[in-house]
């Protein structure tokens, strides 16, 4: 993993980022360092701005203040178009596929800023390997599958841009135990070949087992950074945001994944 | 597959040109052509109106505006002399590109509105036309009208070039909905149709293809109204600019099925001339009205996606059903290679 490089490549930095909706501030200054293949996952309250920061990193949302670079380049003023076109991956919390289109044409569109339709076939076929669902369900309209399902086609619809850096908002949201676990094993096999995770998760001890490093974001600053591990066996995080009933030794914790 | 279904298209598509384009040689009465003429101009309008209302997904109620706007372009250019007659069509692409790019600063603000506020927003527009063409004496002379030259035609042909220029109208509507429909266009529609944030997301320059398709549906719609102003020979405002005519060509676009290529076409073709043979039967009564709302409330009774899209709907269900059965007896043999093989046939695509 890059994390274990000496000298780990920066993908993504983002600093004193100050953003919000309408008149107030949502992030007041926030600060994160991503490196280049690593999983990091941000919780926290909600409100606290995790989604927020996908959207800035994305291009939902500008920043009032503060840069965002994403390879050493300040991408705080582009489009989202511009910045899928660089190789940044947003898939948002909600439902984001089309339900009317099959789950072939929904992968597809994943290619849209394409134009290289052999380039784009390529890919349909690398990922609907990475993602059985996809051939195997593809004719059906998205709209007809289960929460769960649709979470597998909107991680293959991600890859179509062979992108450096997916953000994830809260993959997990809304699915049963079983779906939850094969949506992050999915999230571990992007990282494998050297693509960088951004994601927020509520489920923090699913997340935190997953990730390398996470960031614990509170009322729109990153309060606390440490390894995956580091978090878990953290008597505050573990307090504030695993659930104190659900303290316990962070194996069990990490197997319950 | 889809080959196949472009070349049955094709057919359909010659067919269906190919008679209307015979009709005035192979003669027959004179109501028959004066009726075709204003079925193909609805058929035309309408279609235009499909590529902003049906594609997009914004229901224009205003794209009268655009039609008067043609058709006192034209009475203003053309008062005094049309020449030969011929020349003032060679002038309709000059206004159809001329009131789209006007069209273009009014598209930009309505469609920052949706659905039904962007409805409204576009019937206020109407209504603001309606008035500068009644006030605006020196341009549009007001409540007294405006004419155009009447051109020197035979008397025994006089409609037909008026007919052909519709005509061509309709084909070029046409061929803008099945270009859009083919191509990244009209997918950049599908998704600005079904959510606009979506379609951010996956990187669909959302506001360029919304002005585009405004531009071009405002555009072909004043085309239209071009040739209407010239066929009448003079234009009042309460006529230029009727809201009969946005409410017509939307509803022709909703009862054939809104978004396809020939839904709009479908529903012209069963309204007009139903309007018509009501007013016919009904006489000078209003209850050729109430009639022609039955036959468009009875249709959206049954097909409520309008006439093409339920039908298909219900085509495919069927054909799913026959599918259902087969695949359940080779669902054993499919399950063994399920993932790659349907991958590399669809590639082929």
């Amino acid at each position: 993993m890059a994390a274990k490089n000496s000298t780990p490549e920066l993908i993504l930095q983002i600093s004193e980022v100050t953003a919000g909706y309408g008149a107030g501030l949502i992030l007041k200054g926030v600060n994160l360092d991503v490196a280049r293949g690593e999983i990091i996952c941000l919780i926290g309250p909600n409100g606290a701005g995790k989604s927020t920061v996908l959207k800035t990193v994305s291009g939902l949302l500008r920043p009032r203040s503060g840069a965002v670079m994403f390879r050493g380049e300040n991408i705080s003023a582009l489009t989202s178009r511009e910045r899928l076109s660089r190789g940044v991956v947003h898939v948002p919390q909600d439902r984001s596929l089309f339900p009317a289109m099959t789950v072939w044409e929904n992968v597809a569109m994943g290619a849209f800023i394409l134009s290289d339709q052999a380039l784009l076939r390529r890919r349909l076929a690398e990922v609907a390997e990475l993602f059985p669902i996809v051939a195997k369900r593809r004719s059906a309209s998205a709209g007809s599958l289960s929460g769960g399902e649709q979470k597998q086609v909107e991680l293959a619809r991600s890859l179509m841009l062979d992108p450096a850096l997916i953000l994830l908002d809260e993959p997990s949201i809304g699915l049963d135990p079983r779906a939850r676990s094969s949506v992050f094993a999915s999230i571990s096999k992007l990282a494998e070949d050297g693509r960088t995770v951004l994601l927020v998760e509520q489920n923090a001890r699913s997340g935190l087992a997953v990730a390398h490093r996470a960031a614990v974001l509170e009322a729109g600053v990153v309060a606390l950074t440490g390894t995956g591990q580091e978090l878990l066996n953290d008597p505050e995080v573990a307090r504030l945001y695993l659930g104190a009933s659900a303290r316990g030794p962070a194996e069990t914790l990490a197997k319950s994944v | 597959m889809k080959r196949a279904i472009s070349r049955f298209g094709l057919l359909r598509v010659v067919i269906f040109f190919g008679l209307l384009i015979l009709v005035p040689i192979l003669g027959g009465p004179v109501w028959l052509l004066n009726m075709l003429i204003f079925t193909v101009m609805y058929a035309a309008l309408s279609s235009s109106w499909n590529l902003l209302g049906g594609l997009a997904g914004y229901p224009s109620l205003g794209h009268v505006a655009f039609f008067g706007i043609g058709a006192y372009a034209f009475a203003i250019m053309f008062q005094g002399s049309v020449g030969d007659g011929f020349s003032p069509f060679l002038a309709l692409p000059v206004v159809g590109v001329a009131v789209a790019l006007l069209s273009v600063p009014i598209g930009w603000v309505s469609m920052r509105t949706r659905a039904d506020v962007f409805a409204i927003v576009t019937i206020t527009f109407l209504f603001i036309t309606q008035t500068l063409a009644f006030n605006l004496n020196s341009l549009t002379g007001g409540a007294q009208g405006k004419s155009v030259a009447p051109p020197p035609f035979d008397v025994s042909t006089y409609d037909w070039p008026f007919y052909y220029a519709m005509l061509a109208l309709l084909a070029v509507a046409m061929g803008i909905s099945f270009y859009f429909s083919r191509s990244k266009i009209g997918l950049s529609l599908a998704t600005v149709r079904a959510d606009e944030d979506k379609a951010h997301g996956v990187g669909v320059r959302v506001t360029a293809v919304k002005l585009i398709a405004f531009a071009v549906s405002s555009g072909m719609v004043a085309m239209v109204g071009c040739v209407w102003a010239y066929y009448v020979g003079f234009i009042y405002p309460q006529f230029a600019v009727d809201p009969l005519i946005t409410i017509g060509m939307v509803l022709m676009a909703f009862l054939g099925g809104r978004g396809t290529l020939w839904g709009p076409v479908l529903g012209s073709f069963i309204l007009v001339p139903a309007q018509e043979f009501f007013a016919q039967t009904f006489g000078a009564s209003e209850l050729y009205l109430l009639a022609y709302a039955a036959v468009f409330l009875v249709i959206m009774l049954f097909l409520p996606r309008g006439i093409l899209p339920s039908i298909s709907d219900r085509l495919r269900r069927r054909r799913l059903a026959a599918e259902g059965d087969a695949r359940d007896a080779a669902q054993l043999s499919e399950v063994q290679d399920a993932s790659k093989s349907p991958v590399t046939s669809e590639v082929a695509r």
